[in-house]
């Protein structure tokens, strides 16, 4: 037999399926479905799409809970992005996707073939990418080798995004030892098309040429779906090959000419080959078209000499598309791809009998129904247990607490914490301005562009918090939702739609499935409750190292609309002379904060309270203060409290400092009641600068809306003064507080004096 | 008047300057794809930023080869105004059309900022309606704008008055922390000895609106309007 065949002999044992990451009851099936063996090819199909990566088989009982529908909703998930609608005929299509298993591997390839891979899911819907975030989490800063992935990761991500010419707007970057040996890269990205411009990763029409566009297939990548599918141990670095190389160049030829030939009304279906390759996107087309797809390994571009049916198949080189083309257009499509100078090929053509049938040459070397492969995939009810001791680590010990450092001290500590420290080292590395259309710069809560040809705007945000998440998975998640969608309306926009990336352990752990199911639960909830419908996402299991889980992390994004992109505000107090008016209710609460962690190196208590309906209240509020242009600035208080707020809304002023003075908190168990009142957390709570004219209608209607509201202080002076119920807390030079936030991380990353 | 906007392969700035010209100046602009052999006639001609072929050798280098860089190179020639802005002042320096060459910032990271320049040269048809020692806010965005040239060059730069911008704090003096890439003498942008063709790092075309950050690039681009190849107005502005 020659080596084409080489899968029709081997005989397929249980070393065979262990390498494959395929049980035996997963066998038996695979079995049942074909009614015979299959053939190590087949065997090699069936481990990547059944891998958790791709069938979403731990998963998928409990993503069936979240909220998909909405009045904006043209496309929920199930395809290769979600899609609402942004009034004007015009579609916001956006997801957001991992890829933390590469960049752990290999970080600056990892992270540029996660950007690659997020951007061609959006254009194969037919939508012209427009914004890239990212969600990012490393280790302890202060190890090398933390530093060694932020900057292989910052510099993969700039590679790819900066050089296909797509901005990158904005995102966040967090810092925690949980992270070290796993690092999560979550790349968001978002495009703009006609709704009427939609294409799906549909096959459909009997006899409809399937062809094969982009760069040629290698043997890189082949199993990384079942790599993201399996924990880590010392010997990873053996599986460096799985990760594939980026080509942001061919990228750019392969997104303009298939943005070219969308245009035509040429194309039937569209899907991009990610994970899983050719196998997925055969598959996925013909199981959602209802059909069968029959290709021929032997016509497909091939970069390396002597590759198998079974490499061919699995291979996950990038940058490669698999068209559904209308029978009697191929010419128009040749033609566009010739342009471009990128490899058009006839490969196969769709069939009516519903399998997908591999071909090289004349001999078939894999047949199995599209649908085994796809809907016929796992799908397990993992059993769930509350982890040991998660009450205990719900309570602050506040005999732990040790001595408690004067809050200005502290407050000087946090705005250097490399989490809460400005990410300019990071966001200049990215091209943020490209297509000139960013109103709100990376470096503000926000990622804001405008919609050029309309008065409308996009305003977009990644939020996720592990600590809080580690405490409470479903409370946490809810306040992801909440915080994404809060720097949404910060922004002035209002939140429209959701897309979530849920990063966990191991989910044949219970606790690892109970923090997964606790945290969907939270996330339908926040969703529902907020008005921001789920329309598509990833989730990225088995982030271990050795048996160490990262914190488990849900990472939302939250895309929001701004009716006229000339209100847009983001969280710089832009003049001297503005009232501070703080919006909802500060209870002190300190658990699971960046306080607890910088200064105590402690993750415990319950995260901050959040009632859903008071936090619609508030953003719709901000949304409208903003539209009637009664807001100067708005920002939302996160990780650091009321003190790290207000700092950052004096940073890139230009000088412009504030004074204010708020009312004591209560106290919480225990800990020292102005660290609490300065420090805590709480949830639904945003700063604002306002004219002092306007003060009045703004509480008017803050009041009205069921918010609650205060004047807590004025803008101006060029110094950072808070007071706690009359007695000065904080009273710190506005220079000498921003060059700490401004230089940390740069500090930390090249060793420049801080 | 016509501008022609040079698409390679890889630019993704092209658009940026189209709607520039298009939109916020009101006037004509066409794509001319590299692969063809005529400008179709256009007053002035502009190469955009991006990383044209990739960027996977020298910036600007396959570039070069593209039929369309005989007719810019022609176009130069015969004096219509050619405006290369980041990869296209990088193809206008491997073509020979400008003297020198770019290597990677001098950090060997890309910035992406608002950075300030100081206007050394009215009399280029792209600087020519702004003032001298005037200063621009305009975004950079490159890892590769650290300007070099050889000693005697830079010196027949200088006397020749062919630095047209430089980095430059916001008051306009010319120093080594407002330098964000290492450019010899604080060099952004130069043209060449007939003053008809402009090369600069920084992005004019992205800073055309306030919304966008700033609208100090127009005067960049506002300056070339009226000037045809040859005609009167250059030679009156340059005297």
């Amino acid at each position: 037999m020659t080596s084409r065949t080489e899968g029709r002999e081997m005989t397929i044992d249980a070393a065979v399926l262990e390498r494959h990451g395929v049980t035996r009851d997963e066998y038996r099936r695979i079995v049942e479905l074909m009614g015979r063996e299959p053939y190590l090819t087949e065997l090699g199909m069936f481990s990547v799409m059944w891998s958790e990566h791709c069938s979403y088989k731990s998963s998928r009982v409990h993503l069936k809970t979240l909220p998909t529908d909405g009045e904006r909703v043209l496309q929920g998930p199930g395809e290769n992005a979600g899609a609402v609608d942004v009034g004007d005929g015009l579609a916001a299509v956006f997801k957001i996707e991992s890829h933390n298993h590469p960049s752990f591997i290999e970080p600056y390839q990892g992270a540029a073939t996660g950007v690659g891979g997020i951007i061609r899911d959006i254009f194969t819907m037919g939508a012209r990418p427009v914004a890239l975030l990212d969600s990012l989490r490393f280790g302890a800063i202060d190890r090398p080798p933390t530093r060694r992935l932020v900057k292989g990761v910052v510099a993969g991500i700039g590679g790819y995004g900066n050089s296909i010419g797509i901005p990158t707007v904005g995102g966040e970057v967090m810092f925690d030892e949980s992270y070290g040996g796993n690092p999560l890269v979550n790349v968001f990205c978002l495009g703009v098309a006609r709704h009427d411009a939609i294409v799906k990763g549909v096959a459909s029409g009997v006899g409809n040429p399937v062809y094969y566009v982009g760069a040629k297939t290698g043997r890189d990548g082949i199993h990384g779906a079942t790599m993201a599918s399996a924990e880590f141990d010392e010997k990873s670095a053996e599986k460096r090959p799985a990760v594939q190389v980026g080509d942001p160049f061919m990228e750019k030829l392969l997104l303009e000419a298939c943005l070219e030939v969308m245009k035509t009304d040429a194309v039937v279906g569209v899907q991009d080959m990610g994970a899983a390759g050719l196998t997925c996107a055969t598959s996925e087309t013909g199981s959602r078209g209802g059909v069968g797809v029959e290709i021929d390994v032997t016509l497909v571009p091939q970069r390396e000499t002597g590759m198998t049916p079974y490499e061919i198949m699995l291979s996950e080189s990038q940058e490669r598309m698999l068209l559904i083309v209308r029978r009697g257009r191929e010419a128009e499509v040749e033609r566009i791809f010739e342009k471009w100078d990128l490899h058009a090929v006839r490969i196969g053509e769709v069939t009516a009998d519903g399998m997908l049938r591999v071909r090289a040459g004349g001999e078939v070397v894999a047949e199995m129904p599209n649908r085994a492969l796809t809907d016929e995939a796992p799908v397990y009810r993992r059993p769930m247990r509350e982890p040991a001791g998660h009450d205990e680590r719900r309570r602050i010990p506040s005999d732990a607490l040790g001595v408690v450092l004067p809050p200005q001290d502290v407050f000087l500590q946090l705005l250097a914490s490399p989490t809460v420290a400005s990410k300019r080292w990071v966001f200049e590395q990215y091209d943020h301005m490209v297509r000139t259309n960013t109103i709100a710069a990376a470096g503000a809560a926000a990622g804001v562009i405008r919609l050029k040809g309309t008065r409308r705007a996009l305003a977009m945000s990644v939020d996720g918090n592990g600590r809080f998440c580690l405490l409470d998975p479903r409370h946490g998640a809810a306040l992801a939702v909440a915080e994404a969608a809060r720097n949404v309306a910060c922004s002035g926009a209002t939140p429209i739609a959701a897309t979530n990336c849920l990063n966990f352990g191991n989910p044949e752990r219970p606790e690892i499935m109970w923090q997964f199911a606790e945290a969907v639960a939270g996330i339908g909830e926040a969703c529902r409750a907020l008005g921001t419908p789920i329309t598509g996402g990833n989730v990225s299991l088995y982030n271990e190292t050795d048996g160490q889980s990262v914190l488990p992390t849900p990472v939302i994004g939250i895309v929001g609309l701004l009716e006229d992109a000339s209100a847009v505000r983001t969280r710089v107090f832009p003049a001297a002379g503005l009232d501070v008016v703080l919006f909802g209710e500060n209870l002190g609460e300190l658990g699971g904060s960046e306080y607890l962690k910088t200064m105590h190196r402690l993750v415990r208590g319950m995260p901050p309270a959040l009632d859903l309906a008071r936090e619609r209240a508030l953003q719709a509020l901000v949304v409208r203060l903003i539209g009637e242009g009664r807001l100067a600035s708005a920002h939302d208080c996160a990780e650091g409290g009321l003190a790290v707020t207000l700092a950052e809304c004096c940073f890139e002023s230009g000088g412009v400092g504030a004074a204010v003075d708020v009312p004591a908190a209560p106290s919480d168990g225990g800990v020292d009641t102005v660290i609490a009142t300065l420090f805590g957390e709480s949830a639904s709570r945003v700063v604002a600068a306002v004219a002092p004219g306007d003060v009045a209608a703004v509480l008017e209607a803050a009041t009205a809306a069921g918010v609650p509201a205060r004047r807590i202080g004025r803008t101006g002076g060029d110094r950072i003064v808070i007071a706690v119920d009359g007695a000065r807390a904080i009273d710190c030079a506005l220079g000498e507080a921003e060059t700490r936030w401004a230089t940390s991380l740069a500090h930390w990353m090249e060793g420049r004096a801080a | 008047m016509t501008f022609a906007v040079v698409v390679f392969p890889g630019s993704n700035c092209d658009h940026d300057a189209y709607h520039a010209i298009k939109h916020v100046l009101g006037e004509d602009a066409v794509f001319v794809w590299h692969k063809e052999t005529s400008l179709h006639g256009a007053d002035v001609v502009l190469l955009p930023g991006g990383f044209s072929h990739g960027d996977y050798l020298r910036t600007g280098a396959i570039a070069r080869f593209s039929p369309v860089m005989r007719a810019v190179e022609d176009a130069a020639r015969a004096g219509t105004p050619v405006l290369g802005i980041c990869n296209g002042f990088q193809v206008l320096l491997e073509c020979g059309l400008l003297p020198g060459a770019m290597l990677r910032n001098r950090d060997l990271k890309f910035h992406c900022e608002f950075v300030h320049v100081r206007v050394e040269r009215t009399d280029t048809p792209f600087t020519r309606a702004a003032r001298e020692g005037q200063v621009l806010r305009l975004p950079i965005a490159h890892g590769d704008g650290n300007y070099w040239a050889p000693p005697e060059t830079l010196d027949a730069l200088e006397r020749g008055g062919q630095v047209v911008f430089r980095y430059a704090t916001a008051a306009g003096e010319v120093t080594d922390e407002a330098n964000p890439n290492g450019s010899v003498h604080g060099i952004a942008g130069i043209c060449n000895e007939a003053r008809n063709v402009v090369g600069l790092m920084p992005h004019p075309e992205r800073a055309c609106e306030t919304a966008v950050g700033s609208d100090d690039g127009l005067v960049v681009l506002r300056s070339v309007l009226g000037t045809m190849a040859g005609d009167g107005a250059l030679e009156a502005a340059s005297r």
